[in-house]
């Protein structure tokens, strides 16, 4: 069995969400990548030295520069030829594009897995992560998309995969790319960051949501993620959400912040491997599943912190 | 131009799902069901429009069983004009949920037809994007702001790194995220009057949609079970611990 794999990458870089997919995929056979984009020699090449990869196809259009679904989903689906299973982290990029190529090729798209059960079948989390399926697909060709947070990251090098140029359909001429506001931060990156501080609707404003909780996370090298509910009063930006429907993270700590831990925010974090939760209220749901907890008055206890460190 | 927008009735999100003793799924007897919250979004929007001049009329559509009409008689009470029940009591996949809504958007013809990105229930997030392919329209999933001009719509869309603006060309399919909008609630006068606002019931078959599983559930079981730690009294004793565990020298 063959997969083909859809890289992630920005700025000529193969993201780190790339390697959990390509783990996944390795355990259901073969892997090959597909590099989709506009000047893609050095993704490729980096690409190629993936462990484990066997071929990397690139394909490189001015039409397949904004990942837009329109054009890439025709590519890969013609592609899908010569695959048993395409699979994409399941990021935005990948939840965006996955779904259109399962509905041209007539399959029923396998979301999110966590586990590879068998050759066709999978667990996946259903209902904000309280309960997991495990599910048998009867499709010949299985679309898959990977919770990145739940495999071993593949090793960016010791691979030696061959290249083939590949050419899609072209621009369909029913989307275009108008521009991007993307936050830039010195920070990690929340999907691959070691340490997170977290903060929620307690905060009370953008001001001291960011005059408080920067500082912390500076001085422990962390990512910075928010509740939906401060990201709902614009305390923080979107791409700063975990729960449910925003990231999926799992990092060796995360330090929730005056975030009371409704069940779509434990969602987004209860596989963190140490959870400490600062709240005034010691009632707080996020305690019954927080390693260490304190409670208090956050307005004291961070700046506190963030000093005694 | 018409508008669709697809709404499922799901468990409401305020309540914990609890996974059946036999492990054939969660348990949805006497649970409270709501209108998907991502869908709620999606109507409003729709109203909106309308409410702008953009739209004329909006045509709600669910997929589910006889109780899913309660649904539509949300989307009614909130602003839709009908509403579509495609009645079965079986589960209906993405894909056929998709293949379905092709159907009604060939018979409709909406300019735009949106959706929630994806249910509370089996978290998917495929309906959309698969509805899009199956019409070969274009697609703005996750969207954060949606501005109709003349043929086109440019859909801002919530992504990992921040936001994206695209342009489509429509007919398009859009799909919710939460910052949107904010859901209106019905007024008592309209709950009243989406009482007599047309509704059709229609089968599967109707459309000559096999909605057969492709997916077969095995099993549910809980997820692995965190247990609550410890209180520490002080910031020097949460240091104290933050040390032991190698987060801090």
């Amino acid at each position: 069995m063959t997969s083909l794999v859809l890289v992630e990458h920005e700025g000529g870089q193969v993201k780190d969400a790339t390697l959990a997919t390509v783990t996944a995929a390795t355990k259901l056979g073969d892997v090959h990548l597909l590099v989709a984009g506009q000047g893609v020699g050095a993704v490729t090449e980096a690409a190629a030295k993936i462990a484990g990869v066997g071929k990397v196809l690139a394909a490189d259009d001015a039409s397949l520069a904004h990942n837009l679904a329109e054009n890439v989903a025709p590519l890969v689906a013609g592609l899908m030829a010569s695959y048993d299973a395409f699979v994409t982290p399941a990021t935005t990029t990948g939840k965006n594009i996955a779904p259109r190529v399962a509905a041209l090729l007539d399959v029923m798209q396998i979301s999110d897995i966590l586990s590879v059960e068998g050759a066709d079948t999978f667990t996946r989390p259903i209902y904000a992560g309280n309960a997991i399926a495990t599910v048998k697909s009867s499709d010949a060709k299985k679309v898959i998309t990977v919770r990145t947070t739940a495999f071993e990251k593949a090793a960016a090098s010791g691979g030696s995969g061959t290249v083939e140029t590949v050419t899609g359909a072209g621009d369909k001429g029913i989307s275009s790319f108008v521009g991007a506001e993307l936050s830039k931060s010195e920070r990690p990156e929340l999907t691959s960051a070691k340490i997170i501080v977290s903060g929620g609707r307690a905060f009370g404003s953008s001001d001291q949501f960011h005059s408080l909780l920067d500082p912390l996370a500076d001085k422990l090298k962390a990512g910075v993620g928010a509740s939906r509910a401060a990201v709902d009063a614009g305390y923080a930006p979107n791409d700063y959400q975990v729960g449910q429907t925003g990231k999926i993270v799992a990092p060796e700590v995360y330090i929730a912040i005056g975030i009371s831990g409704a069940i779509q925010h434990l969602a987004g974090m209860k596989d963190s491997k140490t959870i400490v939760a600062i709240n005034k209220d010691e009632d707080a749901p996020i305690f019954q599943v927080a390693d260490v907890g304190l409670v208090g008055d956050l307005f004291k206890i961070v700046p506190e912190l963030t000093e005694k460190l | 131009m018409k508008l669709l927008v697809a709404v499922k009735r799901v468990i409401d999100f305020n309540v914990k799902p609890r996974v059946k003793a036999d492990g054939t799924g969660v348990d949805l007897a006497n649970v409270k069901m709501s209108m998907n919250p991502f869908d709620e979004i999606a109507v409003e929007e729709a109203i909106r429009l309308k409410e702008k001049g953009a739209a004329t009329e909006i045509v709600a559509v669910s997929i589910g069983p006889a109780k899913a009409q309660e649904t539509l008689r949300t989307a009614l009470a909130m602003g839709a004009d009908r509403a579509i029940l495609i009645q079965t009591d079986d589960e209906v996949e993405p894909l056929a949920v998709a293949k379905l809504l092709a159907k009604v958007t060939e018979e409709e013809q909406p300019g735009l037809v949106i959706l929630g990105k994806q249910a509370i229930d089996d978290d998917s997030n495929q309906t959309g994007q698969m509805l899009a392919a199956l019409l070969g329209w274009p697609q703005g999933t996750f969207a954060s702001k949606v501005e109709l001009s003349g043929d086109k719509v440019d859909v801002t869309r919530e992504v990992d790194g921040g936001l994206e603006t695209v342009k489509l060309s429509t007919p398009a399919v859009v799909t919710t995220d939460l910052r949107l909008n904010e859901p209106r609630y019905a007024s008592l006068p309209n709950i009243m009057k989406a009482k007599s606002k047309p509704l059709a019931t229609k089968a599967p078959a109707d459309y000559g949609v096999d909605t057969a599983p492709r997916l077969q559930t095995l099993k549910v079981a809980e997820p692995p079970k965190r247990s609550a730690g410890v209180k520490v009294a002080d910031v020097d004793e949460l240091i104290g611990k933050l040390k032991t565990l190698g987060v801090v020298a």
